[in-house]
């Protein structure tokens, strides 16, 4: 057995920003006020916020019901309320989850159930589920659902599109100020674009730092830490705390500490996580020698175009932007990119069975990336949520075969 | 002359190979094994041993180390260090046939393609998704439903005039469509050949098999028809080591030896 790379420290820190967060929601929610948005993880978080909403991310709950486990055994209850099993599995746990009265949040927080939405905002950027997902809930509270509904498969991201989107938000601005009760006011939206895209830049020095050689940092580690870029950008907090962090990696960069200790192989995860076998995941590459340094799932979370001076229009871009709006000669792009930046010896496909949207080895790219870069890739087949599509044996044989054709080849 | 041993613990399955020589590629099989791997896996892989060591008239001391592979590789308490079995089933292809390779191996749970370059290095591998289609598990499930024994396929296949298109991809389906030719009356000898035509189309599914194909594993073992099959489908002679069951047996057991070597001449299992 490897010996286990050194605890983060910020971590502990983190943990109370999440209790804060959900406690503040659960307040939030059976006190009326502030008004609670339910939200996707990439946005417009940032026009709820300005209008001060508590924003409420069902993704992040969906991970949590992966991470705990408790998807596998509340999935069924959906499917079997007409939810098909090939569909997205964070809202067949999170549904499932909510018509058999369970959340994380109870172990974790005390909390006894998600924070009732006031009102639904949805973006199709990422796919179609999220629109049906939050529509169960808007119909089952009865309370408005807007959404903006996406471009997808983008080459270049052009005028049109752009204008299309930000013409999509301001048509939601009168909803939400019937729900909220608050004006809009372009200031303060500035201000909270101001807000995400400082967050935006530390986040991705700290996915930076995984360059290194061997990575302060690992994926598995980035998939726990990059909760505040994602439920909290757009506020100070999330900024101080990517602060504290990048202090202790630059403090571990200079000690040379190793998140995979003895790292030999450095790999690319493409796709989702799987959320109920991190641990496994991490344990079983880490003891191969292999340190995942990047990914295209935890980089989702930059917003490069994010500008204070132009709001709307850069909200608009940075949604559009992200790779999983994009088409295939983008995406294969972007990650020869960062394979090379990062230096990686092989390239791990998560076939996830339920998100096509975040699985890209559908269409032969792996093929076309091991020709291009000449490193090889493997493909395994599981999901981010539900565990009855995951076999970890079968896993565990993938990532020993390729840590063993990587020293072959390294040989 | 060095001597190793190689166990390989399929979930169907339990395979021992012990082999003696200077240097792998002259490496000779001189006790072998096989039997039922059951749910006790480092009892079987004792008894495999036990069994190739019997036969190669040897003691367990004489055996200088010993290598596990497969499913239950990591119950073989007596191993030294273990090895998945895609690197050692490329290891035994390649002792046989030293050339850049694709390398198919139909096993009890799970099927895999191994591509080998012509020094014997992986250059990919893919395995069958989750799921018994075109595996050993599939033939079996259908035996069951035939009632006919697992060992008279490849006779039932080779007799066959015609032969029925099995259309699914999977095993519960495949049993209906058994049953409904059944019922019109199709010849068995047509029906086995159509579920051999599965499991293969499975196979060539999963990657190109360019270059020298070479089947290993139990099922092109217990049925030497399906690599005429397999042949006539790419176009070319497809090959099998002697023994393709012990493949993966045989290939831990040459890791195990070239693990002896000096370190400079390990890198690869060269011919
Ligand atoms: S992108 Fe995938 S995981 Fe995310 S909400 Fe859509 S279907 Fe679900």
């Amino acid at each position: 057995m490897t010996q286990a790379p050194p605890p983060i420290n910020a971590t502990k820190h983190m943990k109370k920003l999440m209790a804060d967060h959900f406690l503040g929601l659960d307040r939030a929610a059976r006190e009326g006020s502030p008004k609670v948005a339910w939200c996707t993880s990439v946005g417009p978080a940032e026009l709820l916020l300005s209008m001060g909403f508590a924003v409420y991310y069902p993704e992040n709950h969906g991970a949590l019901l992966g991470a705990t486990r408790m998807a596998t055994e509340v999935i069924p209850v959906a499917n079997a309320a007409g939810y098909s099993p090939d569909i997205c599995s964070y809202l067949t746990a999170d549904i499932g989850a909510f018509l058999k009265g369970v959340t994380p949040l109870t172990a974790a927080y005390g909390i006894k159930s998600i924070p009732k939405a006031d009102v639904l905002v949805f973006n199709t950027n990422q796919c179609r589920d999220v629109a049906d997902w939050f529509g169960f809930y808007a119909r089952h509270w009865n309370v408005p659902l807007a959404g903006v509904c996406s471009h997808r498969g983008l080459g270049e991201v052009k005028r049109h599109h752009i204008d299309d989107v930000v013409s999509q938000f301001k048509d939601m601005i009168p909803v939400l100020e019937k729900v909220s009760g608050v004006k809009f006011d372009i200031d303060r939206l500035r201000e909270t674009v101001r807000l995400s895209k400082e967050c935006t830049v530390r986040w991705r020095k700290v996915l930076e730092y995984a360059a290194l050689s061997p990575t302060p940092m690992t994926f598995f580690d980035h998939t726990i830490h990059m909760a505040p870029a994602v439920v909290l950008r757009g506020t100070q907090e999330a900024l101080d705390y990517y602060d504290l962090l990048l202090a202790e990696l630059e403090q571990r960069a200079a000690e040379g500490v190793a998140a995979a200790p003895g790292e030999r192989y450095r790999l690319y995860w493409d796709g989702m996580p799987v959320w109920g076998r991190l641990r496994m995941l991490s344990e079983t590459l880490g003891g191969l020698g292999a340190a995942v340094v990047a990914s295209t799932y935890c980089n989702s979370w930059i917003f490069e175009a994010f500008d204070a001076a132009d709001p709307f229009e850069s909200m608009a871009r940075a949604y559009l932007e992200l790779f999983i709006v994009r088409d295939d000669d983008y995406k294969e792009r972007y990650i020869r990119q960062w394979a090379r930046r990062f230096g990686v010896q092989g390239i791990i496909f998560h076939d996830a069975k339920t998100c096509p949207n975040n699985s890209n080895n559908r269409y032969a790219m792996p093929e076309r990336l091991a020709q291009d870069l000449g490193v090889p890739t493997l493909t395994i087949n599981g999901d981010l949520n539900d565990l009855r599509c995951f076999s970890d044996e079968q896993a565990r044989t993938n990532m020993e075969a390729f840590a063993e054709q990587l020293g072959e080849q390294a040989a | 002359m060095p001597i190793t041993a190689g166990i390989d613990i399929g979930a169907s399955a339990t395979k021992a190979a012990v082999i003696q020589g200077e240097v792998p590629a002259r490496a000779e099989l001189i006790g072998a094994a096989v039997l039922r791997s059951g749910v006790d896996f480092a009892l079987s892989a004792r008894q495999g041993f036990e069994l190739a060591l019997a036969e190669a008239g040897l003691e367990a001391q004489r055996v200088e180390r010993i290598f596990s592979c497969g499913y239950g590789r990591g119950n073989v308490d007596f191993a030294q260090e273990t090895r998945t079995e895609i690197a050692a089933h490329a290891a035994a292809a390649f002792r046989h046939f030293p050339r850049a390779l694709t390398v198919l191996d139909i096993g009890g749970q799970d099927n895999k393609v191994i591509k080998l370059d012509d020094q014997g290095r992986r250059i990919s591998f893919k395995m069958n998704r989750k799921c018994a289609a075109g595996t050993g598990a599939f033939l079996e499930e259908m035996a069951l439903r035939l009632n006919v024994g697992l060992q008279e396929f490849d006779g039932l296949a080779r007799s066959a005039r015609g032969e029925v298109t099995m259309g699914s991809f999977c095993t519960v389906f495949s049993a209906t469509e058994v049953l409904a030719h059944i019922r019109k009356g199709v010849a068995l000898p047509d029906l086995v050949k159509g579920l051999f035509r599965s499991v293969l189309k499975r196979a060539l599914e999963m990657d190109n098999l360019d270059q020298t194909v070479v089947m290993t594993g139990g099922v092109a073992a217990h049925n030497p028809y399906l690599l005429e099959m397999l042949s006539e489908m790419i176009g070319r002679p497809a090959l099998t080591p002697p023994r393709p069951q012990l493949a993966g047996a045989e290939g831990a057991a040459l890791l195990a030896m070239q693990s002896l070597l000096p370190r400079c001449d390990q890198s690869h299992p060269r011919p």
